[in-house]
């Protein structure tokens, strides 16, 4: 603490609790307080923490503890290396280094809000950049549970709170006034006498030589004037320009494009090459390497060139043979007897009548539209990678030690924006992979995974199935038993750091620490039930198949099988669905969100036969949701014709009603409740892989069917209930689970099936040629200028200034 | 090696490249222009969007030698000099509707929506529902909502096409 001077009485004074949060642990209501720093700079930089060390210790089954930083961090010498801070510029600017990723859930808009509302400046004087990986951070780096803003909210606010607290002490100083006599508006500082100060004016004034600790006076939630309000995104402009930049697009030197030939079925390793000379020599190639299959590099052959379509025609022409992998022969009906034995058994039943059934639901991509991809450059004893990651400390740990076998120090990780992400980047595979490639290859590379292995040896959600069991006597529900049986779901990630990371690995040790603590903390009955019990079983290891949290992990599934059978439970009592829910919610808020969704929805209009609707909830990430779906299964709508696309059935509506607790940016909350909303379509629907002799068979958005414009809702609506606590819940993975399960029920209602098979195309015929898989990609078509309505004899007239005879390899396709 | 040369945002362009290098690659590896965006090589999620002659197409699926020199090819990054503005009035909507989530697929979005509705006021009409329903740029986010409403909010700030003679209406 030598180089802290305290300022106040920080340890002593508490902040208003209705200044700063209170927020819901498992033992209640606690209150912590915040600590604010100014730190030593050239300009004012300001930062915060929690006062107090969490409750929990390390690392507990307490997930919603040890996801949240601050919780873990003592107060060492080092106080300040551990701080989130802002940075004030000369230029009237402020500056922040988010400590989690922008995957496109908006998170950068919202801090940039939190930050400009409390200190006063316009918000496109925000300045927000993704922080590098930051091993002092320990817990405090991971993207993921939908938790971002609910774990930065209050340091964030704080941090910026002590950022303007110091330019009004700067601004009184130079004006001569005090405090109480300043305001603060739009990044200027104004005295009564009318005499002002810009913060630009004032941030070399307010920095200070000796780091000190302060009592950030943060703002009544009435005094913020941004929480709350439609906030467009800060990327915006940037993005319909198209100068938003993604790993692919940054400016590495020598990073030439590379790619991987990958092995036939999942997790093969290649064990030699035919004809490496030769596709050496192919036009633009310099590399060729075999990179082996390992725990964290999916690996295979990879080749480097001057451009990615040459790459795609050096691994087209690979000979390569290969091991078997992780899962060789399975396909979905070995893995669903495998599934079958795995079950637990349901309690005992009680007395009563009973409604039993088991879902199944198949493995479904986890793809972003940006594919897995990164850039790497090791040198001899130094690395510099730059990838989209959710995880950076445990990223940046892992390709320390464990691929180049350097000191942490020497390792460079930068966090890109990522093309969505949906759980995908809490693994970092390209990273690995790319910084594997360029230690062998000993230059900088460029990798990029084509589509096809995306979906083949990509992470997947889980196949699983699900059984329920609900009893009921007379008016009372008294059980809901439900046994969720997976495929394991890798959580080596751990909670972000190398330690709980490591302990991820052991055998068991996945499903044990991880897989059930997040089953147990994620998963609840949002209903009075009498004895409900969930319980969660896997079978294989987490090096069988890839899998990842895919958006809302458990959820979408375990809450679609609860809410079928509730469906039919409410029928036999002789009650109206939505009604049913409502009498059985827990709590007040759940049945507000339902009463909206009542009085919004249009619930019990009438339906021409073959349309129904659907109603479904979901408690989650500290907030409630309520859907409301119409799906209209009539022939000529399920079978209307779209060219190269799957029609089926159509969802006509869709009201979705949510209470995260504190809204911040409304209007991004809309936008992560309507993706959702696609993804909870698209898992019911159409969305998902077939497994067959070891490898999944789709290999292209038209193979695998993700919600199109021909799918979507043509009328959709979210209502995002006034503020109804004072901190924010979870959004990025709260549309999907009400959303899915909603229209399952409005499924059964419009048929009059039961669906036990999700989505509900999957036991069709295929609907699409299955690509080889011997090449492991297929090639480009070369049709693109006839699609546009373009007639072009096969050669070109003129134009270039040679024409000499190419060696490319135009006849391997 | 052939030299191969087109017109690329207003700016004449020669490339030193194999003939069945596709122009995707050649914009991205070789021009460094970025903005069309891969997301499968095949033709199929759009993500690479952009005009040939103010038609779209795909990049990925197109040689550079079937690339004649008199083409003229935009990509996002040009689609505000074919109005003279700072923003096209497509991008202008996309802002206003705030479409956007991690934004990877929205220029080749951009550039479907702009083609559709020159193609819709070439047959003097204005978009349709079914127009819109055969958008088939992959929206992995899902903002396919607000990307309808963002295509009719464009629409009617796009210029009319100069004086052609209208064909069959078809609704």
């Amino acid at each position: 603490m030598t180089d802290l001077e305290f300022r106040g009485d920080a340890a002593t004074d508490p902040v208003a609790g209705d200044r700063i949060s209170a927020r819901e642990s498992a033992g209640g209501i606690t209150r912590r307080r915040m600590m604010g720093y100014l730190i030593a700079a050239p300009t004012l930089v300001a930062a915060a923490r929690w006062a107090e060390p969490a409750e929990a210790a390390i690392p507990t089954i307490q997930a919603s503890d040890a996801f949240d930083l601050s919780d873990l961090l003592n107060l060492a010498a080092a106080a300040t290396a551990n701080l989130v801070s802002v940075r004030v510029n000369s230029d009237g600017t402020a500056s922040f280094d988010l400590h989690r990723a922008e995957v496109g859930q908006g998170i950068t808009t919202a801090t940039a809000m939190i930050i400009a509302d409390e200190m006063d400046i316009p918000i496109d004087r925000v300045k927000i950049t993704l922080a590098d990986a930051r091993p002092e951070l320990l817990f405090n780096q991971l993207t993921g549970g939908s938790n971002s803003m609910h774990s930065i909210f209050t340091p964030v606010r704080a941090a910026a709170a002590t950022a303007r607290g110091q330019l009004m002490q700067a601004a009184a100083a130079e004006l001569g006034a005090s405090v109480s006599d300043l305001t603060a508006r739009a990044g200027v500082i104004s005295a009564r006498d009318g005499r002002s100060a810009t913060y630009g004016a004032l941030a070399k004034k307010a920095a200070v030589t000796r780091s000190a600790v302060v009592t950030p006076q943060l703002k009544t939630r009435a005094a913020l004037q941004l929480i709350g309000t439609d906030q467009r995104r800060i990327d915006g402009p940037a993005i319909v320009r198209g100068e938003k930049q993604f790993a692919m697009d940054l400016d590495v030197p020598d990073a030439l494009p590379t790619m991987v030939c990958r092995a036939p079925t999942i997790n093969g390793t290649a064990l030699g090459i035919g004809n490496a000379a030769d596709v050496k020599a192919m036009p633009g190639i310099t590399d060729v390497a075999i990179i082996p299959h390992s725990t964290y590099v999916p690996g295979g052959v990879a080749v480097r060139g001057k451009t990615f379509g040459q790459c795609i025609d050096a691994i087209r022409a690979l000979k390569v043979s290969w091991s078997a992998g992780t899962a060789p022969g399975k396909s979905d009906a070995s893995v669903l007897a495998d599934l079958r034995k795995a079950e637990l058994p349901l309690t005992p039943a009680l007395p009563g009548k009973t409604v039993e059934e088991v879902f199944t639901f198949h493995f479904r991509p986890g793809d972003p539209l940006e594919t897995n991809c990164a850039i790497a450059d090791v040198r001899s004893n130094s690395a510099e990678i730059w990838s989209c990651c959710k995880s950076p400390i445990h990223v940046q740990g892992l390709i320390a030690t464990t691929i180049l076998k350097m000191p942490l120090a020497k390792v460079k990780l930068h966090v890109t924006e990522g093309g969505g992400s949906f759980g995908r980047h809490l693994f970092a595979d390209a990273a690995y992979e790319a910084a594997a490639i360029s230690k062998v290859l000993r230059k900088p590379v460029r990798l990029m995974w084509h589509r096809t292995d995306n979906f083949r040896q990509g992470r997947v959600h889980p196949m699983a199935t699900s059984r329920v069991r609900m009893t009921y006597l007379g008016n009372n529900v008294i059980s809901h038993d439900q046994r969720h049986t997976s495929v394991a779901t890798d959580f080596s990630h751990g909670f972000g750091d190398a330690i709980t990371a490591v302990d991820a690995q052991l055998p068991l040790q996945n499903f044990v620490q991880f897989s059930t603590t997040i089953f147990t903390l994620t998963q609840n009955i949002p209903y009075d039930f009498g004895v409900v019990t969930q319980l969660l079983n896997e079978v294989y290891d987490i090096q069988t198949f890839n899998t990842s949290s895919v958006r809302n992990i458990y959820s979408p599934d375990v809450r679609t099988a609860s809410e079928l059978v509730i469906d039919r439970v409410a029928e036999q009592m002789g009650k109206d669905r939505l009604a049913f829910r409502r009498e059985f919610a827990k709590d007040d808020r759940m049945r507000a969100v339902l009463d909206k969704l009542a009085q919004e929805g249009g619930w019990g209009r009438s339906l021409p036969a073959g349309v129904a609707q659907g109603v479904a909830v979901h408690h989650e990430y500290t907030g409630r949701a309520a859907c409301l779906v119409e799906l209209d299964t009539r022939p000529e709508t399920v079978n209307r014709k779209i060219e190269k696309g799957y029609s089926g059935p159509r969802v006509t509506k869709v009201v979705y009603v949510v209470d995260v607790g504190l809204p911040i940016n409304p209007l991004g909350l809309r936008a992560q409740m309507m993706g959702g909303v696609m993804d909870g379509i698209a898992n019911a629907l159409s969305y998902s892989l077939h497994l067959k002799d070891g490898y999944f068979l789709e290999g292209s958005w038209d193979d695998a069917h993700y919600t199109r414009q021909w799918n979507m809702p043509l009328e959709l609506r979210v209502i995002v209930m006034p503020q109804t606590t004072n901190e924010p819940g979870g959004a990025g993975e709260f549309g999907v689970a009400a959303t899915m399960a909603a229209v399952a029920c409005a499924y059964r209602k419009a048929t009059g099936t039961m669906p036990t098979e999700f989505p509900i195309n999957h036991a069709a015929a295929l609907d699409f040629e299955v690509s080889p898989n011997i090449p492991s990609i297929p090639q480009s078509p070369t049709d693109g200028l006839k699609k546009a309505g373009l007639k072009r004899p096969r050669r070109k007239r003129k134009a270039t200034k040679k024409r000499t005879k190419t060696t490319t390899a135009k006849t391997r396709s | 090696m052939p030299v191969h040369t087109f017109i690329l945002n207003g700016k004449r362009v020669s490339v030193d490249v194999e003939d069945d290098v596709r122009l995707l690659w050649v914009l991205r590896d070789m021009l460094g222009v970025n903005g069309p965006k891969y997301g499968c090589g095949l033709g199929v999620c759009q993500a690479c969007t952009s005009h040939i002659n103010g038609k779209a197409f795909n990049p990925c699926s197109v040689p550079i030698s079937l690339i004649r020199s008199s083409d003229r090819i935009t990509t996002i990054e040009g689609l505000p000099a074919t109005v003279g503005k700072e923003l096209h009035p497509m991008q202008e909507a996309w802002l206003d509707v705030d479409v956007a989530q991690c934004g990877y697929c929205q220029p080749g979005q951009i550039m479907t929506a702009v083609a559709l509705v020159e193609e819709a006021q070439a047959k003097g009409r204005k978009v349709s529902d079914a127009d819109l329903e055969q958008m088939h740029n992959v929206c992995r986010c899902g903002t396919y909502p607000r990307i309808r409403e963002a295509v009719r909010a464009g629409e009617a700030h796009m210029p009319r096409p100069k004086r052609r003679r209208k064909k069959k209406r078809r609704t």
